[in-house]
């Protein structure tokens, strides 16, 4: 695959792809999209709050793929670290193709329901750590008039349900959030796309008793994210048919929805 | 907090199948976690779950699945050295390193192994008879041990845990890193001579007189066949052929066309194993199979021509199957001939068995192969299966021959204890790294490695 690549980047005289920033690689989601972007022959940069993780993980891309990987630490809860996270990426990153934010944060409704801090922590970094390093990636890429962001939202924002309504509002807030950074940045010719997991195999859903046939491997819900990332794609359901589930059940007239148990 | 889950799983002959605790750990530290939590009594490592038996499963305890902790951490192209975590698959390496020009030193016949697995059954493959097995090809490892501690070992560091952990079944510790050194080549494809052998003594001249000129070797054998057709096989040896030596046709050299690749999405009905239907499939495969010399084939269809058909082993029913793969040093190799006797007049009806001369055995303490013969074969599991297979251990045993641990699901702790003499180096190396016995599965209870009842 990277063989091609660099064939065809003899003639032509714009560069090859570029860097990708991947924050939250530790999540089997992250990590895949990280290698599939490998695989397309981008450099990256790979960022998460396990530095002794990240580094594995960034070892891997590099030796599998032979491209660049960078690790970096990466905190999302550490707002005042950010500024300065952000400046190093940009200059580490000669050019740079777009950010996938992938960190997130979700405990048991039960106990983010019964203590604040979980509660507080879920907003915190699902929705106020991706507006602190999203508004600080923006002004470079809107400057540069080209790239990505891309934002692992969920489809638990698509409508509060008892069973997970913190961490399903943080995702809505989130959603929206990525909706108006879309708007803005239209006019820059940069892409904002909003990603929204069904169910994964990942830590998240393990020894959940799930329908097989509804769950993706990573590897599958990362070619989905990669290929609506290069198609510039606004909001993309990961499988495809969690955009009909998700129709569904929005559907529901709420004097409806509220009696259910969901 | 570690989640473990309880699930009911089995080895690949989906026999026996019992509720075990179950966690992944998407992260080293969330690994060693587990195994300090105290949750179960006892805890094995599980792979891609390709043992046959009873290897990977823990009734009353944890199993610990390793699948994704499968970061490849270094690769040094002049010494063709590979580091990578032990959940890596072989055919993750495959993938990655063919192209590149190497390729693994040993491979069993799937690629769906990882190497934690493949260095804890110490596997080995069609040359055997050559480089051995796979752990004389692990430069080093770093093994978890049981009290949490991380220990490097190599076969000069602590190389006692090193050859205790080499066909050790998991027992010692989880292996978190290895580094292994790939092979050589410079093209993706094996040059294949095929010889038709009348019978099982015409295999065994064969072998004898063309293995040293070939490094990979194996005959396929009708196991239905009987009288002076008994043990009718076809030989295949094969050598890796030079990217110079492939004709253009092939177009490059280290890569192979990506191939359609079916499912058996549920279980047969068992019927299908009848005798008629099998004796078919075999007779089929020898007459499609003339002697001929000098074929080009891929290394996925030469080496793993059943992995081209996923989940292929519900192909034997919801009852599952048990392999048996039994080795015999040379002096016992008639006992061989009588084991495939004694299971052609059974007519407990198997596909093709698997032939295959082996060479000296690596210095692992519970490692398979011996310099020898070994004869692979698949029995569905159906009535009166269990007294018969003790029948055949029993001639294994008497032959001085020995039977696999990764296949095993049926053999008792007195039989093993016989085929084994080194169990109690084993034991007393594990008894100094776990003495509190954390480190436990269904085969290690069941052979007497360990003590404790089979199940809960």
């Amino acid at each position: 695959m990277s063989d091609s690549v660099a064939l065809t980047t003899v003639a032509a005289p714009v560069s090859g792809p570029g860097t990708v920033l991947v924050l939250g690689v530790t999540s089997a989601i992250a990590r895949a999209v990280a290698a599939e972007f490998a695989r397309h022959g981008h450099d990256l940069i790979v960022a998460s709050r396990d530095i002794e993780e990240t580094n594995a993980i960034a070892s891997d891309l590099a030796v599998r793929h032979g491209v660049r990987v960078v690790a970096k630490l990466f905190e999302a809860e550490a707002f005042g670290t950010h500024a300065a996270f952000v400046d190093e990426c940009v200059r580490d990153a000669a050019v740079l193709d777009g950010v996938v934010i992938a960190f997130g944060f979700m405990d048991e409704q039960s106990v983010a329901q019964a203590k604040f801090d979980v509660a507080r922590r879920t907003v915190d970094v699902n929705v106020a750590a991706v507006m602190s390093v999203c508004e600080r990636f923006a002004p470079h890429l809107e400057r540069a008039r080209r790239g990505f962001i891309a934002g692992v939202s969920s489809v638990a924002g698509d409508r509060g349900r008892q069973s997970n309504y913190i961490y399903g509002a943080s995702k809505a807030a989130m959603s929206a959030y990525l909706q108006g950074l879309r708007n803005r940045l239209h006019a820059a010719r940069v892409h904002v796309a909003t990603i929204k997991p069904g169910f994964v195999d990942t830590k998240m859903t393990w020894g959940l008793p799930l329908p097989g046939p509804l769950v993706a491997t990573p590897e599958r819900a990362a070619r989905d994210i990669y290929h609506a990332i290069a198609a510039k794609k606004d909001v993309t359901y990961v499988p495809w048919f969690w955009r009909y589930i998700m129709l569904i059940i929005r559907a529901v007239p709420e004097w409806q929805f509220k009696k259910m148990k969901m | 907090m570690p989640a473990f889950v309880k699930q009911n799983i089995a080895g690949w002959g989906g026999w026996p199948r019992v509720e075990c605790a179950v966690y992944r750990p998407e992260k080293r530290r969330a690994l060693a976690e587990a195994i300090a939590c105290g949750d179960w009594p006892h805890y094995i490592a599980r792979g891609l779950g390709r043992s046959y038996g009873d290897a990977a499963v823990n009734p009353g305890g944890g199993v610990i699945n390793t699948t994704r902790l499968d970061r490849m951490l270094s690769f040094d192209e002049q010494a063709g050295v590979l580091e990578c975590e032990a959940g890596v698959s072989l055919e993750d390496i495959l993938e990655t390193f063919v192209p590149r020009g190497w390729f693994l030193p040993v491979t069993p016949g799937t690629k769906f192994v990882t190497v934690g697995g493949a260095i804890a059954n110490d596997v080995h493959g069609k040359n055997h008879h050559v480089d051995g097995s796979f752990g004389e090809h692990v430069l080093r490892f770093t093994l978890l041990t049981p009290n949490g501690d991380i220990l490097p070992c190599s076969p000069s560091e602590n190389d006692d845990v090193f050859w205790a952990t080499v066909g050790g079944v998991g027992l010692t510790g989880v292996i978190l890193t290895a580094a292994i050194r790939l092979q050589p080549i410079s093209s993706a494809y094996i040059k294949v001579d095929y010889r038709r052998c009348a019978n099982i003594d015409a295999a065994l001249a064969a072998i004898r007189e063309t293995d040293d000129a070939y490094k990979y070797s194996v005959a396929w054998v009708d196991c239905l066949s009987r009288g002076a057709k008994l043990g009718r096989s076809v030989l295949m040896s094969g050598d890796h052929i030079a990217g110079r030596d492939l004709p253009v046709q092939y177009g490059h050299a280290l890569t192979i066309p990506k191939k359609f690749q079916p499912n058996v999405p549920f279980n047969l009905p068992g019927f299908l194993l009848n005798p008629l239907f099998i004796g078919t499939f075999n007779s089929l495969f020898y007459a499609v199979h003339p002697s001929k010399q000098g074929q080009i084939v891929d290394y996925d269809s030469y080496f793993y021509p059943l992995d081209k058909i996923h989940n292929w082993n519900r192909g034997y029913g919801k009852d599952g199957f048990s392999q048996y793969q039994a080795t015999f040093p040379h002096s016992g190799v008639e006992g061989l001939v009588k084991l495939l006797e004694k299971l052609s007049a059974s007519g407990r009806a198997s596909f093709l068995a698997v032939l295959k001369r082996m060479g000296p055995g690596s210095k692992g303490l519970l490692s398979h192969p011996i310099d020898g013969w070994t004869l692979t074969l698949d029995i569905p599991v159906k009535g009166g299966l269990m007294p018969f297979l003790h029948e055949c251990d029993d001639l294994v045993a008497q032959y001085g021959g020995r039977l696999y641990t990764a296949k095993d699901a049926t053999t008792r702790a007195e039989v093993f204890a016989a085929m084994y003499p080194r169990l109690g180096e084993f034991q007393a190396i594990k008894a100094k790294l776990d003495p509190a016995g954390k480190l436990s599965s269904r085969l290690a209870r069941r052979c007497g490695i360990v003590e404790g009842p089979v199940g809960p």
